[in-house]
């Protein structure tokens, strides 16, 4: 079980670097494609089955085929793109590393756990969290449809050829 | 199914938090790094994705089932940016025949 959590951490640490530094964004998205199927089985690991679930069909079936589907039809595939000057990148790389140890320093030595409910592995269940969902966050879970449909308005807004602007 | 749940008692949750600062790091660093907007707007899923890791350990760790809740209202709102972002990425495409993010600048100081 440890093996499998290190095995399932050194994918998504090496496709998320591969996301960064690969030159075409075909790559990029490939591999972000293999980190999230990585963080599902992260996912399955905690036992949180809906959640795993719910990410591999809005993230791996949804997002990453959103996005291969704009870099093809915009053809982005070629890297005409320059990179960033030298300077900027080794700043880049200074401001990552700096961040990843101020961070590391700052939950060294989190604080022992002291839940609020007796341990049960069935939270992750899709009838636990369903009963949380419409029970707790009934509200949210309404108001997020309005936040989608905005979206989509928006989406649709610039996605249309904008008229004014020719003539 | 015993074995899979047995996981969150052996694996310590400072495991996590290292795991998801790397991931929150290599997005920060992409984001820097690169000049492309479409791998930034996939460094900044990928940002999202690691904090949305860490929430759901700590809400298995704690058997609290509000943080699954909350892990998806997260997605739901990266769904959301998601498009919004594309469709921004496609119109600056047609405008500026581009995707740089340099050339983005009218808003800088």
């Amino acid at each position: 079980m440890t093996f499998l959590f290190y095995l399932l951490s050194a994918i998504m640490i090496i496709s998320g670097l591969f996301v960064v530094f690969s030159k075409s964004p075909i790559n990029s998205v490939l591999s972000l494609i293999a980190c999230f199927i990585a963080m599902a089985g992260h996912y399955i690991l905690l036992n949180a089955q809906f959640l795993a679930v719910v990410h591999l069909i809005v993230y791996t079936g949804a997002i990453m085929v959103l996005f291969l589907f704009v870099i093809m039809l915009l053809n982005l595939n070629k890297a005409t793109i320059p990179q960033k000057t030298s300077v900027t990148r080794i700043a880049a790389v200074v401001a990552g590393g700096v961040f990843f140890l101020v961070m590391v320093a700052a939950t060294r030595h989190t604080l022992e756990i002291h839940p609020r409910y007796a341990f049960t592995s069935q939270i992750g269940l899709v009838s636990e969290v369903g009963r949380t969902l419409f029970h707790e966050f009934l509200l949210p879970f309404e108001v997020s449809s309005v936040l989608f449909i905005s979206a989509m308005i928006g989406a649709v807004m610039f996605g249309k050829k904008d008229e004014t602007h020719n003539s | 199914m015993q074995d899979i749940s047995s996981a969150i008692q052996i694996i310590p949750l400072d495991h996590y938090i290292f795991l998801c600062v790397t991931l929150f790091s290599i997005g920060l660093l992409g984001v820097l790094f690169r000049r492309n907007t479409i791998i930034i707007l996939m460094c900044i899923e990928l940002m999202f994705n690691s904090v949305n890791l860490l929430v759901a350990a700590f809400s298995a760790y704690h058997s609290d089932p509000a943080g699954q809740v909350f892990v998806f209202f997260i997605m739901i709102v990266a769904a959301a940016e998601v498009a919004v972002g594309l469709s921004i990425l496609v119109m600056m495409k047609r405008n500026v025949d581009s995707v740089d993010i340099n050339l983005l600048n009218r808003l800088k100081w």
